[in-house]
């Protein structure tokens, strides 16, 4: 295998795990801009979706076909999310955001041990969407799994600027963001954009969680490595900015998986984190921040 | 005269009273049950390896019970779960010898927890029988310290037979950064070069690692002819499923530590073609009827099948051998720990589920090569090797 071959693969691994990082990251980045919390719980998220889509799918299970149990997997994992804000986050709106962190941790390893009692504590293999017979690219091969995982990425990032930018209810969410006074002043009803940013961030982890699990295989304590990871991608591109967290979930997947190949993968987690700290040292905003961005869309 | 029956039966009475009141002391002095202790990771990591040593120590205790326990004591089984995690394997550690005082100890499940407990039992000169596999644990030898499982060490020399025969000369290592897999690099270091094979290219991977491309394309740029990987589920099923997906040719051969049903089910087509070698367990019905094991084996599977509904694994039968070994020295030694360990440290030809053992002095392992098959995947089942 040629050094461009080998480098075109870890090009591509580390883009596919990088998109589910990027979507991952959006999760939290619409609850931190919503509520100003970092929920995470999101990782559970991932899990909850992947889980499911092993229980609706599994021949001896529900037997469903890929694409109906993708919706309900996606659908219940939005009702959990709702769920878990009516139940955790809404009764604490007046507490301290430090406090509403600590209960996300709890809600996490509650949703994982329940998880583990319920599904038990191996890893489930997932049905690819399209066959897993691999593509070959110049000498580096990737599963028709990964052109689902950067496909299905792409079509929710540009769902999700259409519906910021040109739609009301995104144009409202935006405003509590920004100023959750004024928003309310301005009539939008700020309660049911909380609930409905959770709603939209649990569907959001799951649509990770089963486009990547087929690849990665589903696992009751698979959510907080990807969230961990998806919470570094969102402080490499700047927490609260949307084209941050994608821009560090891709960056942060193809670093790792470059780093791990050509220098050693047994620095592979401490290239990613050093590649954190530098950003923390240098440029604390994160790559992308918030305001830069907002600053840009005041202006267009 | 009326006064002095009166006296003579308030005696008898008393007597009697005494006398059986002696006789029920003794009889609970008899009953008084062996207290032996388990640590297990049922939860966590490590759970694919707990559970199943639960539920064969479970298994094992109740037969025994039901046929009178050990010199007429009921043995009971006090059941620690660590979580995979070594901070609480040393806390139940403490629990068992100090607070239960139990005769001896089986477990951890893992080589870590196994290593981080052993300072405990050396000093409180407890005996522990681990179900873990790492050299380290019986290697200087720790007075107090045993085994079951096959060692990392023996299966690499069974691996180096292998690559041998097949006039291999050049190897790709790839291990889990855990302690087994840690282990298991150490060994093939330390034995590669003895043998004239080279390692042209060493990878790691974290256990909770989901993907494996990186790692794999690098061995793919090197000239190695095989590739072995050491580590337990998931990781090595994904290492498996990441081969194929890149169309990696060369023979991946992977540890003992995958010998079990899970693996082949996670793994799916990218196991068909992986080589290891494993304990009998898993191919006890394809092995000729001269072999010793083999009515031990399927016994083992058969009440394990009949009890839990569910196959039973190598790891469960760790556990099973454990007890076994510790109640046999238990039955000649009585209960005391001193002796307990001198009747365990003499155990000679015990035919268990991972080998015959013979523990001395200096092997506190018991086990030879021969406790090895080589096996490989066929369609997606498990195949004993010529």
């Amino acid at each position: 295998m040629t050094l461009t071959s080998q480098i075109i693969q870890y090009l591509l691994s580390g883009l596919v795990m990088g998109g589910s990082y990027a979507l991952i990251a959006l999760g939290f980045t619409i609850i931190y801009n919503g509520t100003n919390i970092i929920n995470l719980a999101q990782g559970e998220f991932v899990m909850f979706g992947s889980m499911m889509m092993v229980t609706l799918t599994k021949a001896d299970g529900l037997n469903m076909g890929i694409f109906p149990a993708f919706l309900v997997a996606v659908a219940a994992t939005g009702l959990l999310a709702l769920v878990f804000e009516r139940l955790a986050i809404h009764p604490l709106r007046n507490a301290d955001p430090i406090s509403v962190i600590i209960v996300t941790i709890a809600a996490s390893i509650l949703m994982r041990g329940a998880a583990m009692l319920f599904w038990g504590k191996d890893a489930f293999p997932l049905a690819h969407f399209s066959g897993d017979k691999p593509i070959d690219i110049y000498g580096a091969t990737i599963l028709p799994q990964s052109f689902w995982v950067i496909g299905i990425t792409l079509v929710v990032v540009v769902a999700l600027i259409f519906y910021y930018k040109f739609t009301l209810t995104g144009k409202a969410m935006l405003a509590c963001a920004v100023n959750k006074t004024a928003a309310r002043l301005m009539g939008i009803n700020v309660e049911s954009m909380l609930m409905l940013s959770f709603v939209m961030s649990g569907m959001l982890g799951a649509t990770a969680g089963i486009i990547i699990a087929p690849i990665t295989l589903a696992r009751y304590d698979m959510g907080m490595m990807l969230g961990l990871k998806g919470f570094c991608a969102c402080i490499l591109g700047g927490l609260g900015s949307s084209g941050g967290a994608i821009v560090g979930g891709l960056m942060l997947g193809v670093l790792e998986s470059l780093g791990s190949g050509l220098i050693s993968s047994q620095y592979k987690d401490a290239i990613a984190f050093m590649i954190l700290l530098m950003v923390l040292f240098l440029r604390p905003q994160g790559l992308l921040p918030l305001k830069e961005m907002m600053m840009g869309q005041s202006r267009s | 005269m009326k006064k002095r029956i009166s006296l003579i039966c308030s005696l008898a009475v008393i007597a009697a009273i005494m006398v059986s009141a002696a006789i029920v002391t003794h009889a609970a002095a008899k009953k008084e049950p062996y207290k032996i202790g388990a640590i297990f990771s049922v939860t966590g990591r490590a759970a694919p390896l707990g559970t199943p040593e639960k539920e064969a120590a479970e298994m094992f205790i109740e037969e025994i019970n039901k046929t009178g326990g050990v010199n007429g004591h009921k043995i009971e089984l006090i059941i620690e779960d660590d979580g995979s995690e070594e901070g609480r394997a040393v806390m139940a550690a403490k629990k068992l010898v100090q607070k239960d005082k139990v005769l001896a100890v089986i477990g951890p499940s893992t080589s870590g927890n196994t290593l981080a407990i052993v300072k405990t039992f050396e000093e409180s000169k407890t005996p522990l029988v681990s179900c873990a596999a790492s050299v380290k644990i019986i290697e200087p030898v720790q007075k107090w310290v045993f085994n079951t499982p096959q060692t990392d060490r023996l299966a690499i020399s069974k691996i180096l037979n292998y690559l041998e025969s097949k006039k291999i000369k050049k190897i790709a290592f790839i291990n889990d950064s855990n302690a087994y897999g840690a282990g298991g690099r150490a060994e093939i270091e330390n034995l590669a070069p003895q043998r004239g094979i080279q390692i042209v290219a060493k990878e790691t991977f974290g256990g909770e690692d989901t993907d494996m491309t990186a790692q794999l394309t690098h061995i793919k740029g090197t000239d190695a002819q095989a590739i072995i990987c050491w580590g337990t589920n998931p990781g090595p099923a994904v290492i498996a499923r990441n081969a194929k997906q890149l169309g990696i040719k060369i023979p991946l051969i992977q540890s003992h530590g995958v010998a079990n049903a899970k693996f082949l089910e996670i793994a799916g087509d990218g196991a068909n073609g992986v080589v290891l070698p494993a304990g009998r367990l898993i191919v006890a019905s394809q092995l000729p009827a001269s072999d010793k094991q083999k009515k031990v084996l399927l016994k083992f599977k058969k009440s394990f099948q009949a009890k839990y509904k569910k196959d039973v694994d190598t790891f469960g039968g760790h556990a099973y051998d454990a007890l076994n070994i510790v109640l046999g020295a238990l039955k000649k030694s009585g209960a005391d720990k001193t002796k307990l360990r001198a009747a365990i440290e003499s155990t000679k030809g015990y035919v268990g589920t991972g080998g015959i053992y013979t523990y001395s002095a200096t092997n506190h392992n018991g086990l030879s090569p021969e406790a090895f098959v080589m096996v490989n995947v066929v369609n997606g089942d498990w195949k004993l090797m010529k």
